[in-house]
């Protein structure tokens, strides 16, 4: 118990551009005033065709709404402060480091190369070290995926390394 | 009514889909939402009446399934069951899981039937209804089916108004299908066509899942031993019969509202049940009673919230918006003209509900043992083949890359939603009810010849716009009584 409330209090006691509800607040407004200022530059309808609305109104007042929102939200944590998260383990950053190979891979190499590349590393980062389960998660299934969508669900992969060998 | 059911290949979707749903129901984590997500492409080879069947069977059934992890490991394998775990697994460790369980599953099944007499008697009144209703109208119940997310969970009002105008504005995303002018494309050709429901789901559900459990790897399971479930006494029948009936309803009417689901209808379910118990201290100790209430009550909400996705096309919950997205894959248009056009197809789905809730008893009452061992996968097994699954899939609706690339997106903003307490389920019903808001206000203003004052003309319009103030103001007055509105 005294473990959580001085945990809160090191949240309240940071300066306010540390505090999580800052940064939230700050990346959201941050995101949707690029988003609104964005919207100024769609094209808009003469006067003689349009009818109701531009196609602009309607995300701009969604945009205003969040941004008010998210005023609001962030106005009331100064009563209630958010309560702090544990910092994130090393696996996390794994986990995205892998989805950024998969992009990579997946757009470079091969489709199916990068969910076997993803597979094998989330597996064996997560603790997983037998050599069968690390071939199952990484070759066996998604071979069975790939064959499955191929063949049942008439789907064409994208090419690539190995794919071709597949296709071709 | 069980007619078109009648045939060997519809018993056997059924039959997998319960099975499928149990077993997404009792893996912590999946559940019938992100489940219904991965196999919506697989659906593309099924007719659209197998599909919604496949579906809805899926639903059924992984809302159940969930009770199963509650009460053996007190980790709900769906957030519907997380009121289920207060009294499950403590009744478990005095070393009654099987009676618990036994409860657990009568309750289920016997809310699930109750929701599905409320849905077959029910929806088509309230598609007639929908007959009366033109653009202003449907506009209406739309901003009343987003202000209704307001209180969804137990999580901020404010924070899932924001994820609802977020799912909204996703949706504006492409050619605006008015003028076709370009939204937020930014010169990406294969952002015309807009963000896919799929990626979306996909992303937030189960990538971003996967996220979390990488957060999680330490975290060990304490199981009880289960022998085998054990129907309920005679006993436990007196003590619990009025909490079921009561907790039925209760579900089947928080289903109906727009955007309410299960997770809301069993902790009002166990809370109900509590404040009318005879014994009211044997809650959180084990309680018969309170498991009762909560699993009648989120089942309950199965049949309910299909009442507004089938009459009206509005999702009453998360995994109805799945359902919903199936219907519009497979070319069927929910709402009044569904009903007239098509009845054999909503009696199937019908009969379809009511046979998955008898299956899923059969199979939870002598397999309760068997599904709790799925927990036993380790999720540096599991979580990789669900990637696979997920990318596949999320590639295969429209073979573009693109795709893939938004679901990982998703996936990494529905981890940081949820850390920061940002509900993702608004997201989703903001997403498929964008384009009807959008869509019914720009032609109710053309209606209206730019008039706004004249939506209060609309006496219906009128009475969802007052009812979207009082679902906008309660969970607000209920989080400042309770001090808890951020």
């Amino acid at each position: 118990m005294n473990n959580v409330r001085d945990k809160k209090r090191a949240n309240k006691s940071l300066p306010f551009f540390f505090r999580t509800e800052f940064k939230v607040f700050f990346a959201i407004i941050l995101v949707s005033t690029i988003l609104l200022i964005s919207t100024f530059s769609f094209d808009t309808v003469p006067p003689i065709l349009n009818r109701g609305i531009q196609p602009a109104t309607f995300p701009k007042g969604l945009l205003v709404l969040i941004i008010a929102l998210t005023s609001i939200t962030y106005y009331l944590s100064f009563k209630k402060p958010w309560k702090k998260e544990k910092n994130l383990p090393k696996p996390f950053f794994l986990t995205i480091l892998s989805f950024i190979i998969f992009i990579i891979v997946s757009k470079t190499l091969d489709f199916f190369l990068a969910i076997s590349v993803l597979s094998i590393f989330v597996s064996y980062y997560w603790g997983e070290r037998r050599i069968f389960y690390l071939l199952l998660v990484s070759i066996i299934f998604p071979l069975a995926v790939f064959i499955f969508f191929e063949m049942i669900l008439g789907l064409r992969f994208p090419p690539g390394i190995i794919t071709n060998l597949y296709y071709y | 009514m069980m007619a078109p059911l009648f045939s060997s290949k519809l018993l056997l979707v059924l039959l997998f889909g319960t099975l499928f749903g149990l077993i997404l129901g009792v893996l912590p984590g999946l559940g019938p939402t992100t489940g219904g997500a991965l196999i919506l492409p697989f659906t593309m080879t099924l007719d659209p009446l197998s599909a919604i069947i496949l579906l809805t069977s899926i639903y059924c059934a992984g809302t159940y399934g969930g009770a199963i992890t509650a009460v053996l490991i007190n980790t709900p394998g769906t957030p519907a069951a997380a009121a289920t775990c207060l009294d499950g697994y403590p009744l478990a460790q005095k070393g009654e899981a099987g009676r618990a369980l036994g409860m657990a599953t009568v309750s289920s099944t016997v809310g699930g039937i109750f929701s599905v007499i409320v849905l077959v008697f029910f929806a088509p009144i309230l598609a007639n209804l929908a007959y009366e209703f033109g653009q202003p109208e449907y506009f209406a119940l739309a901003i009343f089916g987003l202000t209704m997310l307001a209180s969804i969970g137990d999580g901020s009002p404010i924070k899932n108004l924001i994820a609802g105008a977020f799912g909204i504005l996703i949706s504006t995303v492409g050619k605006d299908f008015m003028t076709s002018i370009d939204r937020f494309t930014y010169g990406i050709n294969e952002l015309s066509v807009g963000i896919g429901f799929i990626p979306v789901v996909v992303g937030l559900f189960a990538i971003s899942e996967m996220l979390t459990q990488s957060t999680l790897l330490h975290q060990v399971f304490k199981r009880v031993a289960l022998k085998a479930v054990k129907l309920p006494t005679k006993d436990d029948y007196k003590k619990t019969w009025k909490t079921i009936l009561r907790s039925s309803g209760i579900g089947s009417f928080i289903g109906v509202l727009p955007a309410e689901g299960g997770t809301v209808a069993s902790l009002i379910g166990y809370s109900e049940a509590k404040r009318f118990s005879k014994n009211p201290e044997e809650f959180g100790k084990g309680s018969v009673e309170g498991i009762a209430g909560a699993e009648a009550a989120n089942n309950a909400a199965t049949g309910g919230a299909m009442v507004p996705t089938l009459a009206l096309g509005i999702p009453g919950s998360a995994t109805t918006a799945v359902i919903l997205t199936g219907l519009i894959i497979h070319g069927v248009r929910p709402g009044p003209d569904l009903f007239k056009e098509q009845p054999e197809f909503l009696y199937g789905i019908f009969g379809a509900m009511l046979i998955a809730n008898v299956l899923f008893f059969i199979f939870g009452f002598f397999g309760a043992k068997l599904f709790a061992r799925i927990t036993l996968v380790p999720n540096k097994i599991l979580w990789p083949m669900i990637f696979a699954v997920s990318v596949c899939g999320t590639y295969s609706l429209s073979q573009s890359i693109i795709d893939v690339w938004i679901m990982l997106f998703f996936g990494v903003l529905g981890f940081f939603m949820r850390r920061y307490g940002f509900s993702v389920v608004p997201v989703i019903i903001g997403l498929i009810l964008g384009e009807l808001v959008e869509g019914t206000l720009r032609q109710s203003i053309v209606i209206f010849d730019g008039n706004w004052l004249m939506f209060l003309t609309r006496p219906i319009a009128l009475t969802f716009f007052v009812l979207s103030l009082i679902a906008l103001a309660f969970p607000l007055i209920r989080s400042k009584k309770n001090k808890k509105i951020i």
